[in-house]
Protein backbone atom coordinates (compact mmCIF):
# COMPACT_ATOMS: atom_id res chain seq x y z
CA UNK A 1 0.00 0.00 0.00
CA UNK A 2 2.69 2.41 1.06
CA UNK A 3 4.83 1.47 -1.89
CA UNK A 4 1.97 2.02 -4.30
CA UNK A 5 1.47 5.43 -2.86
CA UNK A 6 5.15 6.31 -3.28
CA UNK A 7 5.10 5.18 -6.91
CA UNK A 8 1.98 7.23 -7.49
CA UNK A 9 3.59 10.31 -5.95
CA UNK A 10 6.70 9.99 -8.11
CA UNK A 11 4.64 9.56 -11.28
CA UNK A 12 2.49 12.54 -10.38
CA UNK A 13 5.60 14.61 -9.78
CA UNK A 14 6.99 13.86 -13.23
CA UNK A 15 3.67 14.43 -14.93
CA UNK A 16 3.45 17.85 -13.31
CA UNK A 17 7.04 18.69 -14.29
CA UNK A 18 6.31 17.61 -17.86
CA UNK A 19 3.15 19.69 -17.94
CA UNK A 20 5.05 22.75 -16.77
CA UNK A 21 7.91 22.16 -19.13
CA UNK A 22 5.64 22.15 -22.15
CA UNK A 23 5.51 25.90 -22.50
CA UNK A 24 3.15 27.02 -25.19
CA UNK A 25 2.13 30.60 -25.67
CA UNK A 26 -1.22 30.74 -23.93
CA UNK A 27 -4.04 33.19 -24.41
CA UNK A 28 -6.63 33.79 -21.72
CA UNK A 29 -10.15 34.64 -22.80
CA UNK A 30 -12.44 35.86 -20.01
CA UNK A 31 -15.81 37.51 -19.56
CA UNK A 32 -19.42 37.07 -20.67
CA UNK A 33 -20.96 33.82 -19.47
CA UNK A 34 -23.39 34.02 -22.40
CA UNK A 35 -20.57 33.67 -24.91
CA UNK A 36 -18.34 31.41 -22.78
CA UNK A 37 -19.64 28.05 -24.11
CA UNK A 38 -19.24 29.30 -27.70
CA UNK A 39 -15.73 30.55 -27.00
CA UNK A 40 -14.83 27.15 -25.53
CA UNK A 41 -16.10 25.35 -28.61
CA UNK A 42 -14.35 27.77 -30.96
CA UNK A 43 -11.12 27.50 -28.95
CA UNK A 44 -11.22 23.69 -29.22
CA UNK A 45 -11.65 23.83 -32.97
CA UNK A 46 -8.98 26.50 -33.30
CA UNK A 47 -6.46 24.51 -31.29
CA UNK A 48 -6.94 21.37 -33.39
CA UNK A 49 -6.07 23.44 -36.47
CA UNK A 50 -3.16 25.14 -34.77
CA UNK A 51 -1.55 22.84 -32.19
CA UNK A 52 1.01 25.43 -31.04
CA UNK A 53 -1.68 27.73 -29.66
CA UNK A 54 -3.13 27.32 -26.21
CA UNK A 55 -6.36 29.13 -25.36
CA UNK A 56 -7.85 29.17 -21.89
CA UNK A 57 -11.48 30.27 -21.63
CA UNK A 58 -12.90 31.60 -18.37
CA UNK A 59 -16.28 33.11 -17.44
CA UNK A 60 -16.89 35.80 -14.87
CA UNK A 61 -19.32 38.10 -16.68
CA UNK A 62 -18.93 41.08 -18.99
CA UNK A 63 -17.66 43.37 -16.24
CA UNK A 64 -14.89 40.90 -15.42
CA UNK A 65 -14.13 40.63 -19.15
CA UNK A 66 -13.56 44.38 -19.40
CA UNK A 67 -11.60 44.62 -16.13
CA UNK A 68 -9.29 41.73 -16.87
CA UNK A 69 -8.54 42.98 -20.40
CA UNK A 70 -7.73 46.42 -18.99
CA UNK A 71 -5.43 44.93 -16.36
CA UNK A 72 -3.85 42.49 -18.78
CA UNK A 73 -4.78 39.29 -16.93
CA UNK A 74 -6.77 38.29 -20.00
CA UNK A 75 -5.60 38.86 -23.57
CA UNK A 76 -9.17 38.77 -24.88
CA UNK A 77 -12.22 39.99 -22.99
CA UNK A 78 -15.77 38.96 -23.87
CA UNK A 79 -18.56 41.48 -23.32
CA UNK A 80 -22.22 41.25 -24.32
CA UNK A 81 -23.30 44.81 -23.61
CA UNK A 82 -25.29 47.12 -25.86
CA UNK A 83 -22.87 49.96 -25.22
CA UNK A 84 -19.49 49.56 -23.64
CA UNK A 85 -18.77 51.61 -20.51
CA UNK A 86 -16.47 54.65 -20.54
CA UNK A 87 -13.41 52.82 -19.20
CA UNK A 88 -13.58 50.31 -22.06
CA UNK A 89 -13.04 53.02 -24.69
CA UNK A 90 -9.28 52.38 -24.75
CA UNK A 91 -9.91 48.78 -25.78
CA UNK A 92 -10.25 47.56 -29.32
CA UNK A 93 -13.70 45.97 -29.71
CA UNK A 94 -14.60 43.49 -32.44
CA UNK A 95 -18.18 42.37 -32.83
CA UNK A 96 -18.16 38.60 -33.39
CA UNK A 97 -21.81 37.64 -32.92
CA UNK A 98 -25.22 38.96 -32.01
CA UNK A 99 -27.68 37.65 -29.47
CA UNK A 100 -31.39 38.31 -29.27
CA UNK A 101 -33.12 38.73 -25.93
CA UNK A 102 -36.48 36.98 -26.13
CA UNK A 103 -39.33 38.07 -23.87
CA UNK A 104 -41.06 34.90 -22.73
CA UNK A 105 -44.34 33.98 -21.08
CA UNK A 106 -46.12 30.74 -20.18
CA UNK A 107 -47.54 28.94 -23.28
CA UNK A 108 -51.08 29.25 -21.85
CA UNK A 109 -50.82 33.05 -21.79
CA UNK A 110 -53.18 34.71 -24.31
CA UNK A 111 -50.84 37.67 -24.89
CA UNK A 112 -48.81 37.36 -28.09
CA UNK A 113 -47.46 40.84 -28.66
CA UNK A 114 -46.13 43.62 -26.43
CA UNK A 115 -44.92 47.09 -27.28
CA UNK A 116 -41.69 48.45 -25.85
CA UNK A 117 -43.75 50.82 -23.70
CA UNK A 118 -45.90 48.03 -22.24
CA UNK A 119 -42.76 46.01 -21.59
CA UNK A 120 -41.30 48.90 -19.62
CA UNK A 121 -44.51 49.30 -17.62
CA UNK A 122 -44.72 45.58 -16.84
CA UNK A 123 -41.12 45.40 -15.66
CA UNK A 124 -41.26 48.61 -13.60
CA UNK A 125 -44.41 47.42 -11.90
CA UNK A 126 -46.99 49.92 -13.13
CA UNK A 127 -49.00 47.22 -14.95
CA UNK A 128 -49.59 44.42 -12.47
CA UNK A 129 -52.33 42.23 -13.91
CA UNK A 130 -52.57 40.40 -17.24
CA UNK A 131 -56.24 41.46 -17.35
CA UNK A 132 -55.15 45.05 -18.04
CA UNK A 133 -53.46 43.82 -21.22
CA UNK A 134 -56.41 41.76 -22.40
CA UNK A 135 -55.17 38.51 -20.91
CA UNK A 136 -56.53 36.26 -18.17
CA UNK A 137 -57.01 37.61 -14.68
CA UNK A 138 -53.76 37.02 -12.83
CA UNK A 139 -51.08 39.05 -11.05
CA UNK A 140 -48.01 39.27 -13.26
CA UNK A 141 -44.92 37.54 -11.89
CA UNK A 142 -41.98 39.54 -13.22
CA UNK A 143 -38.83 37.41 -13.49
CA UNK A 144 -35.47 39.10 -13.98
CA UNK A 145 -31.75 38.33 -13.92
CA UNK A 146 -29.52 39.47 -11.04
CA UNK A 147 -27.79 42.85 -10.92
CA UNK A 148 -24.59 42.84 -12.98
CA UNK A 149 -25.76 40.26 -15.53
CA UNK A 150 -25.00 41.36 -19.09
CA UNK A 151 -28.41 40.17 -20.27
CA UNK A 152 -30.13 42.31 -17.65
CA UNK A 153 -28.00 45.40 -18.33
CA UNK A 154 -28.67 45.08 -22.08
CA UNK A 155 -32.38 44.49 -21.55
CA UNK A 156 -32.75 47.52 -19.30
CA UNK A 157 -30.71 49.70 -21.65
CA UNK A 158 -32.71 48.79 -24.75
CA UNK A 159 -36.09 49.08 -23.06
CA UNK A 160 -34.88 52.37 -21.63
CA UNK A 161 -35.58 54.19 -18.37
CA UNK A 162 -36.38 50.92 -16.69
CA UNK A 163 -36.23 50.68 -12.92
CA UNK A 164 -37.10 47.11 -12.10
CA UNK A 165 -40.05 46.59 -9.75
CA UNK A 166 -39.18 45.45 -6.25
CA UNK A 167 -41.69 42.61 -6.64
CA UNK A 168 -39.54 41.03 -9.34
CA UNK A 169 -38.28 37.52 -8.76
CA UNK A 170 -34.57 37.22 -9.46
CA UNK A 171 -32.97 34.13 -10.99
CA UNK A 172 -29.28 33.75 -11.70
CA UNK A 173 -29.18 32.05 -15.09
CA UNK A 174 -31.00 31.78 -18.41
CA UNK A 175 -31.89 28.19 -17.52
CA UNK A 176 -33.56 28.97 -14.20
CA UNK A 177 -35.46 31.87 -15.82
CA UNK A 178 -36.82 29.38 -18.34
CA UNK A 179 -37.83 26.91 -15.60
CA UNK A 180 -39.53 29.62 -13.53
CA UNK A 181 -41.54 30.94 -16.49
CA UNK A 182 -42.42 27.42 -17.67
CA UNK A 183 -43.81 26.60 -14.21
CA UNK A 184 -45.80 29.79 -13.59
CA UNK A 185 -48.81 30.65 -15.83
CA UNK A 186 -48.55 34.33 -14.85
CA UNK A 187 -44.81 34.81 -15.30
CA UNK A 188 -42.93 36.98 -17.75
CA UNK A 189 -39.16 36.90 -18.15
CA UNK A 190 -36.39 37.45 -20.67
CA UNK A 191 -33.56 35.23 -21.83
CA UNK A 192 -31.04 34.63 -24.58
CA UNK A 193 -33.00 33.55 -27.67
CA UNK A 194 -30.81 30.47 -28.15
CA UNK A 195 -32.52 28.93 -25.11
CA UNK A 196 -36.09 29.16 -26.38
CA UNK A 197 -37.99 25.88 -26.36
CA UNK A 198 -41.56 24.59 -26.44
CA UNK A 199 -42.10 24.93 -22.67
CA UNK A 200 -42.22 28.72 -22.94
CA UNK A 201 -43.65 31.18 -25.46
CA UNK A 202 -41.75 34.14 -26.90
CA UNK A 203 -43.91 37.20 -27.53
CA UNK A 204 -43.35 39.53 -30.48
CA UNK A 205 -42.10 43.02 -29.66
CA UNK A 206 -43.87 45.80 -31.60
CA UNK A 207 -45.04 43.08 -33.97
CA UNK A 208 -41.56 41.69 -34.71
CA UNK A 209 -40.84 38.08 -33.78
CA UNK A 210 -37.49 37.09 -32.24
CA UNK A 211 -35.99 35.21 -35.21
CA UNK A 212 -32.45 34.97 -36.57
CA UNK A 213 -33.32 37.07 -39.61
CA UNK A 214 -35.01 39.82 -37.60
CA UNK A 215 -32.08 40.04 -35.19
CA UNK A 216 -29.49 40.08 -37.97
CA UNK A 217 -31.31 42.81 -39.90
CA UNK A 218 -31.78 44.91 -36.75
CA UNK A 219 -35.57 44.80 -37.02
CA UNK A 220 -35.94 43.05 -33.67
CA UNK A 221 -35.06 45.72 -31.11
CA UNK A 222 -34.02 43.52 -28.18
CA UNK A 223 -30.69 42.41 -29.65
CA UNK A 224 -27.21 42.95 -28.34
CA UNK A 225 -23.76 42.59 -29.87
CA UNK A 226 -21.12 40.32 -28.45
CA UNK A 227 -17.71 41.95 -28.44
CA UNK A 228 -14.23 40.57 -28.13
CA UNK A 229 -11.98 43.16 -26.50
CA UNK A 230 -8.22 43.47 -26.81
CA UNK A 231 -5.78 46.02 -25.53
CA UNK A 232 -2.92 47.46 -27.61
CA UNK A 233 -1.04 45.41 -30.20
CA UNK A 234 -2.53 41.94 -30.73
CA UNK A 235 -0.27 38.89 -30.45
CA UNK A 236 -0.17 36.69 -33.58
CA UNK A 237 -2.19 33.94 -31.83
CA UNK A 238 -4.76 36.44 -30.55
CA UNK A 239 -5.23 37.89 -34.03
CA UNK A 240 -5.43 34.41 -35.55
CA UNK A 241 -8.08 33.32 -33.03
CA UNK A 242 -10.26 36.38 -33.68
CA UNK A 243 -9.80 35.92 -37.44
CA UNK A 244 -10.85 32.29 -37.02
CA UNK A 245 -14.04 33.29 -35.15
CA UNK A 246 -14.89 35.73 -37.93
CA UNK A 247 -14.11 33.16 -40.65
CA UNK A 248 -16.90 31.26 -42.39
CA UNK A 249 -16.17 28.16 -40.27
CA UNK A 250 -16.19 30.08 -36.99
CA UNK A 251 -19.39 31.90 -37.82
CA UNK A 252 -20.97 28.59 -38.84
CA UNK A 253 -20.16 27.20 -35.38
CA UNK A 254 -21.72 30.26 -33.77
CA UNK A 255 -24.88 29.89 -35.81
CA UNK A 256 -25.27 26.15 -35.31
CA UNK A 257 -25.02 26.56 -31.52
CA UNK A 258 -27.72 29.20 -31.27
CA UNK A 259 -26.21 32.67 -31.68
CA UNK A 260 -26.54 34.92 -34.69
CA UNK A 261 -23.43 35.40 -36.87
CA UNK A 262 -22.39 38.92 -37.81
CA UNK A 263 -21.32 37.98 -41.33
CA UNK B 1 12.74 5.30 27.60
CA UNK B 2 13.96 8.69 26.49
CA UNK B 3 12.90 8.29 22.86
CA UNK B 4 9.52 7.16 24.12
CA UNK B 5 9.14 10.44 25.99
CA UNK B 6 10.24 12.39 22.95
CA UNK B 7 7.59 10.72 20.89
CA UNK B 8 4.92 11.55 23.45
CA UNK B 9 5.97 15.19 23.40
CA UNK B 10 6.05 15.22 19.61
CA UNK B 11 2.54 13.87 19.34
CA UNK B 12 1.37 16.37 21.90
CA UNK B 13 2.79 19.31 19.94
CA UNK B 14 1.44 17.95 16.69
CA UNK B 15 -2.06 17.64 18.13
CA UNK B 16 -1.86 21.14 19.60
CA UNK B 17 -0.86 22.53 16.23
CA UNK B 18 -3.68 20.66 14.49
CA UNK B 19 -6.20 21.87 17.04
CA UNK B 20 -5.12 25.47 16.56
CA UNK B 21 -5.18 25.17 12.78
CA UNK B 22 -8.99 25.19 12.88
CA UNK B 23 -8.94 28.36 14.97
CA UNK B 24 -6.35 29.82 12.64
CA UNK B 25 -8.63 29.14 9.68
CA UNK B 26 -11.48 30.94 11.40
CA UNK B 27 -9.20 33.87 12.14
CA UNK B 28 -8.03 34.09 8.52
CA UNK B 29 -11.62 34.01 7.22
CA UNK B 30 -12.68 36.74 9.63
CA UNK B 31 -9.67 38.89 8.73
CA UNK B 32 -10.19 38.44 5.00
CA UNK B 33 -13.88 39.34 5.07
CA UNK B 34 -13.17 42.34 7.27
CA UNK B 35 -10.33 43.50 5.05
CA UNK B 36 -12.56 43.39 1.94
CA UNK B 37 -15.71 44.70 3.57
CA UNK B 38 -14.58 47.35 6.08
CA UNK B 39 -13.43 49.99 3.54
CA UNK B 40 -16.92 49.90 2.07
CA UNK B 41 -18.54 50.20 5.48
CA UNK B 42 -16.42 53.22 6.39
CA UNK B 43 -17.18 54.81 3.02
CA UNK B 44 -20.95 54.28 2.96
CA UNK B 45 -21.56 54.14 6.69
CA UNK B 46 -22.90 51.23 8.67
CA UNK B 47 -26.24 52.91 9.31
CA UNK B 48 -26.94 53.64 5.64
CA UNK B 49 -25.93 50.11 4.76
CA UNK B 50 -28.07 48.31 7.32
CA UNK B 51 -31.17 50.51 7.38
CA UNK B 52 -31.52 51.60 3.76
CA UNK B 53 -34.25 49.78 1.79
CA UNK B 54 -32.89 50.01 -1.75
CA UNK B 55 -30.41 47.57 -3.23
CA UNK B 56 -29.51 48.81 -6.71
CA UNK B 57 -25.78 48.21 -7.10
CA UNK B 58 -25.79 49.64 -10.64
CA UNK B 59 -26.96 53.03 -9.43
CA UNK B 60 -24.88 52.96 -6.27
CA UNK B 61 -27.64 52.14 -3.78
CA UNK B 62 -26.59 49.57 -1.22
CA UNK B 63 -29.22 48.92 1.43
CA UNK B 64 -29.51 45.46 2.97
CA UNK B 65 -32.36 46.08 5.42
CA UNK B 66 -34.84 43.94 3.42
CA UNK B 67 -32.36 41.07 3.34
CA UNK B 68 -31.66 41.19 7.07
CA UNK B 69 -35.38 41.02 7.75
CA UNK B 70 -35.76 38.24 5.17
CA UNK B 71 -32.93 36.19 6.71
CA UNK B 72 -34.52 36.52 10.15
CA UNK B 73 -38.00 35.56 8.90
CA UNK B 74 -36.77 32.60 6.87
CA UNK B 75 -34.79 31.30 9.84
CA UNK B 76 -37.73 31.87 12.20
CA UNK B 77 -40.08 30.11 9.78
CA UNK B 78 -37.71 27.17 9.49
CA UNK B 79 -37.54 26.88 13.28
CA UNK B 80 -41.32 27.06 13.50
CA UNK B 81 -41.57 24.05 11.20
CA UNK B 82 -38.40 22.16 12.06
CA UNK B 83 -38.29 22.40 15.85
CA UNK B 84 -41.73 20.95 16.81
CA UNK B 85 -41.47 18.24 14.16
CA UNK B 86 -37.93 17.36 15.14
CA UNK B 87 -38.57 17.25 18.88
CA UNK B 88 -41.80 15.27 18.41
CA UNK B 89 -39.96 12.79 16.24
CA UNK B 90 -37.19 12.47 18.84
CA UNK B 91 -39.73 11.84 21.63
CA UNK B 92 -41.50 9.24 19.52
CA UNK B 93 -38.27 7.44 18.66
CA UNK B 94 -36.99 7.33 22.23
CA UNK B 95 -40.13 6.90 24.35
CA UNK B 96 -42.80 5.24 22.27
CA UNK B 97 -41.01 2.77 20.04
CA UNK B 98 -39.02 -0.37 20.87
CA UNK B 99 -35.24 0.06 20.67
CA UNK B 100 -34.63 -2.04 17.52
CA UNK B 101 -37.21 0.03 15.60
CA UNK B 102 -35.49 3.21 16.67
CA UNK B 103 -32.13 1.87 15.56
CA UNK B 104 -33.48 1.29 12.07
CA UNK B 105 -35.45 4.53 11.74
CA UNK B 106 -32.80 6.90 13.13
CA UNK B 107 -30.11 6.16 10.51
CA UNK B 108 -32.73 6.67 7.81
CA UNK B 109 -33.52 10.12 9.18
CA UNK B 110 -29.83 10.89 9.33
CA UNK B 111 -29.69 10.09 5.62
CA UNK B 112 -31.69 13.31 5.12
CA UNK B 113 -28.59 15.21 6.20
CA UNK B 114 -26.63 13.64 3.36
CA UNK B 115 -28.93 14.88 0.61
CA UNK B 116 -27.24 17.80 -1.17
CA UNK B 117 -29.00 21.15 -0.76
CA UNK B 118 -29.47 21.54 -4.54
CA UNK B 119 -31.76 18.52 -4.43
CA UNK B 120 -33.87 20.13 -1.70
CA UNK B 121 -33.96 23.30 -3.78
CA UNK B 122 -34.94 21.37 -6.88
CA UNK B 123 -37.81 19.65 -5.11
CA UNK B 124 -38.86 23.04 -3.76
CA UNK B 125 -38.96 24.54 -7.24
CA UNK B 126 -40.66 21.63 -8.99
CA UNK B 127 -43.11 20.43 -6.33
CA UNK B 128 -43.53 22.90 -3.47
CA UNK B 129 -43.62 26.24 -5.32
CA UNK B 130 -46.39 25.23 -7.77
CA UNK B 131 -48.43 23.80 -4.85
CA UNK B 132 -48.15 27.08 -2.94
CA UNK B 133 -48.95 29.10 -6.06
CA UNK B 134 -52.09 27.17 -6.98
CA UNK B 135 -53.48 26.72 -3.46
CA UNK B 136 -52.38 29.83 -1.60
CA UNK B 137 -51.54 32.36 -4.33
CA UNK B 138 -48.53 34.57 -4.90
CA UNK B 139 -45.59 33.66 -7.12
CA UNK B 140 -44.93 30.37 -5.29
CA UNK B 141 -41.23 31.03 -4.87
CA UNK B 142 -41.61 32.60 -1.47
CA UNK B 143 -40.73 33.01 2.18
CA UNK B 144 -43.07 30.13 2.97
CA UNK B 145 -41.43 27.79 0.45
CA UNK B 146 -37.97 28.63 1.80
CA UNK B 147 -39.12 28.10 5.40
CA UNK B 148 -40.63 24.70 4.64
CA UNK B 149 -37.58 23.48 2.72
CA UNK B 150 -35.20 24.72 5.43
CA UNK B 151 -37.47 23.28 8.14
CA UNK B 152 -37.05 19.85 6.54
CA UNK B 153 -33.32 20.34 6.02
CA UNK B 154 -32.67 21.01 9.71
CA UNK B 155 -34.74 18.02 10.90
CA UNK B 156 -31.86 15.49 11.04
CA UNK B 157 -29.75 17.85 13.17
CA UNK B 158 -32.54 18.46 15.66
CA UNK B 159 -33.72 14.84 15.77
CA UNK B 160 -30.34 13.28 16.22
CA UNK B 161 -29.15 15.64 18.97
CA UNK B 162 -32.52 15.53 20.75
CA UNK B 163 -32.68 11.72 20.75
CA UNK B 164 -29.20 11.60 22.24
CA UNK B 165 -30.23 14.08 24.92
CA UNK B 166 -33.41 12.20 25.75
CA UNK B 167 -31.60 8.86 25.79
CA UNK B 168 -29.16 10.30 28.31
CA UNK B 169 -31.95 10.90 30.82
CA UNK B 170 -31.52 8.16 33.46
CA UNK B 171 -34.26 5.52 33.51
CA UNK B 172 -34.70 6.04 37.26
CA UNK B 173 -36.37 9.38 36.46
CA UNK B 174 -38.98 7.64 34.33
CA UNK B 175 -39.47 4.85 36.87
CA UNK B 176 -39.87 7.39 39.67
CA UNK B 177 -42.44 9.32 37.73
CA UNK B 178 -44.42 6.23 36.76
CA UNK B 179 -44.30 5.01 40.36
CA UNK B 180 -45.88 8.28 41.44
CA UNK B 181 -48.80 7.50 39.15
CA UNK B 182 -47.96 9.66 36.17
CA UNK B 183 -49.07 8.40 32.77
CA UNK B 184 -46.59 7.80 30.00
CA UNK B 185 -47.28 11.15 28.33
CA UNK B 186 -47.15 12.99 31.66
CA UNK B 187 -43.77 11.41 32.32
CA UNK B 188 -42.46 12.50 28.94
CA UNK B 189 -43.89 15.96 29.17
CA UNK B 190 -43.13 16.76 32.79
CA UNK B 191 -39.98 14.78 33.53
CA UNK B 192 -38.05 13.58 30.48
CA UNK B 193 -38.31 16.70 28.32
CA UNK B 194 -37.43 18.92 31.29
CA UNK B 195 -34.38 16.85 32.10
CA UNK B 196 -33.20 16.78 28.49
CA UNK B 197 -33.97 20.44 27.89
CA UNK B 198 -30.48 21.84 27.44
CA UNK B 199 -29.53 19.11 24.96
CA UNK B 200 -32.70 19.67 22.97
CA UNK B 201 -32.12 23.42 22.92
CA UNK B 202 -28.58 23.00 21.63
CA UNK B 203 -29.94 20.75 18.86
CA UNK B 204 -32.42 23.44 17.89
CA UNK B 205 -29.66 26.06 17.94
CA UNK B 206 -27.43 24.00 15.69
CA UNK B 207 -30.39 23.63 13.35
CA UNK B 208 -30.87 27.37 13.40
CA UNK B 209 -27.24 27.90 12.48
CA UNK B 210 -27.71 25.65 9.49
CA UNK B 211 -30.90 27.45 8.46
CA UNK B 212 -29.43 30.93 8.54
CA UNK B 213 -26.34 29.87 6.62
CA UNK B 214 -28.00 27.76 3.94
CA UNK B 215 -27.61 29.32 0.51
CA UNK B 216 -28.21 27.07 -2.48
CA UNK B 217 -31.66 25.77 -1.61
CA UNK B 218 -32.78 29.23 -0.54
CA UNK B 219 -31.65 30.87 -3.79
CA UNK B 220 -33.68 28.32 -5.71
CA UNK B 221 -36.95 28.57 -3.77
CA UNK B 222 -37.10 32.05 -2.22
CA UNK B 223 -37.45 34.02 -5.48
CA UNK B 224 -34.79 36.56 -4.44
CA UNK B 225 -36.83 39.76 -4.74
CA UNK B 226 -35.26 42.54 -2.68
CA UNK B 227 -38.08 43.81 -0.50
CA UNK B 228 -39.33 43.54 3.03
CA UNK B 229 -41.89 40.70 2.93
CA UNK B 230 -45.48 41.71 3.63
CA UNK B 231 -46.81 38.15 3.90
CA UNK B 232 -45.31 34.65 3.93
CA UNK B 233 -46.28 34.33 0.25
CA UNK B 234 -43.95 37.15 -0.83
CA UNK B 235 -40.66 36.49 -2.51
CA UNK B 236 -37.60 37.35 -0.41
CA UNK B 237 -33.81 37.49 -0.68
CA UNK B 238 -31.63 36.42 2.24
CA UNK B 239 -28.15 37.75 3.06
CA UNK B 240 -26.50 34.52 1.92
CA UNK B 241 -28.47 34.47 -1.34
CA UNK B 242 -27.45 38.05 -2.07
CA UNK B 243 -23.76 37.21 -1.82
CA UNK B 244 -23.97 34.06 -3.89
CA UNK B 245 -26.23 35.55 -6.59
CA UNK B 246 -24.14 38.58 -7.39
CA UNK B 247 -20.57 37.60 -6.51
CA UNK B 248 -19.91 36.21 -9.97
CA UNK B 249 -20.42 39.56 -11.65
CA UNK B 250 -19.51 42.06 -9.01
CA UNK B 251 -16.54 44.41 -9.41
CA UNK B 252 -15.41 47.49 -7.53
CA UNK B 253 -17.77 48.96 -4.96
CA UNK B 254 -20.42 46.32 -5.66
CA UNK B 255 -17.95 43.58 -4.76
CA UNK B 256 -16.96 45.33 -1.52
CA UNK B 257 -20.65 45.73 -0.70
CA UNK B 258 -21.07 41.95 -0.97
CA UNK B 259 -18.14 41.40 1.36
CA UNK B 260 -19.71 43.91 3.74
CA UNK B 261 -22.90 41.81 3.53
CA UNK B 262 -20.67 38.93 4.58
CA UNK B 263 -19.41 40.95 7.55
CA UNK B 264 -22.99 41.62 8.66
CA UNK B 265 -23.90 37.94 8.26
CA UNK B 266 -20.81 36.94 10.22
CA UNK B 267 -21.67 39.32 13.08
CA UNK B 268 -25.24 38.06 13.03
CA UNK B 269 -24.26 34.43 13.33
CA UNK B 270 -21.77 35.20 16.11
CA UNK B 271 -24.44 37.12 18.03
CA UNK B 272 -26.95 34.29 17.65
CA UNK B 273 -24.40 31.68 18.70
CA UNK B 274 -23.27 33.67 21.72
CA UNK B 275 -26.84 34.31 22.81
CA UNK B 276 -27.70 30.67 22.38
CA UNK B 277 -24.72 29.30 24.26
CA UNK B 278 -25.29 31.80 27.07
CA UNK B 279 -28.86 30.52 27.24
CA UNK B 280 -27.74 26.91 27.41
CA UNK B 281 -25.19 27.70 30.11
CA UNK B 282 -27.83 29.43 32.17
CA UNK B 283 -30.11 26.43 31.76
CA UNK B 284 -27.41 24.11 33.00
CA UNK B 285 -26.64 26.33 35.97
CA UNK B 286 -30.30 26.50 36.95
CA UNK B 287 -30.47 22.72 37.31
Amino acid sequence: MRRAFAVFAVVLFFVLIAACGNRRSSITVAGSTAFQPFAEKLADQFMTNRPTANIIVQGGGSAVGIQSTLSGTAQIGMADLVSLPEEAKVLQATEVARDGIAVVVHPSNRINDLTMDLLRRIFNGSIRNWRDLGGNDGVITVVSREAGSGTRISFEQIVGELVLTKEAIVQDSNGTIRETVANDPNAIGYLSHGLLNEKIKAVTIDGVACTNEAIQSNQYALARPIFLLTRGERLPDTQAFIDYILSAEGQQTIQSSGLIPVK
Amino acid sequence: MKSHNLREKGVQYLLTALAFSALFGLLLIALFILKEGLPFLTQVGLKDFIFAHDWEPQSGKFGIYPMIIASLWVTFGAMLIGAPLGIACAVFLTEFVPRPVMHTIKPMIELLAGIPSVIYGFIGVIVLAPLIRTHLGGPGLSLLAASIILGIMILPTIISISTDAINAVPNSYREGSRALGATRWQTVYMVVLKAARSGIISGVILGMGRAIGETMAVIMVAGNAVKVPGTALDSVRTLTANIALEMGYAVGLHRSALFATGVVLFIFIMLLNTLASAFVKQEIRRR
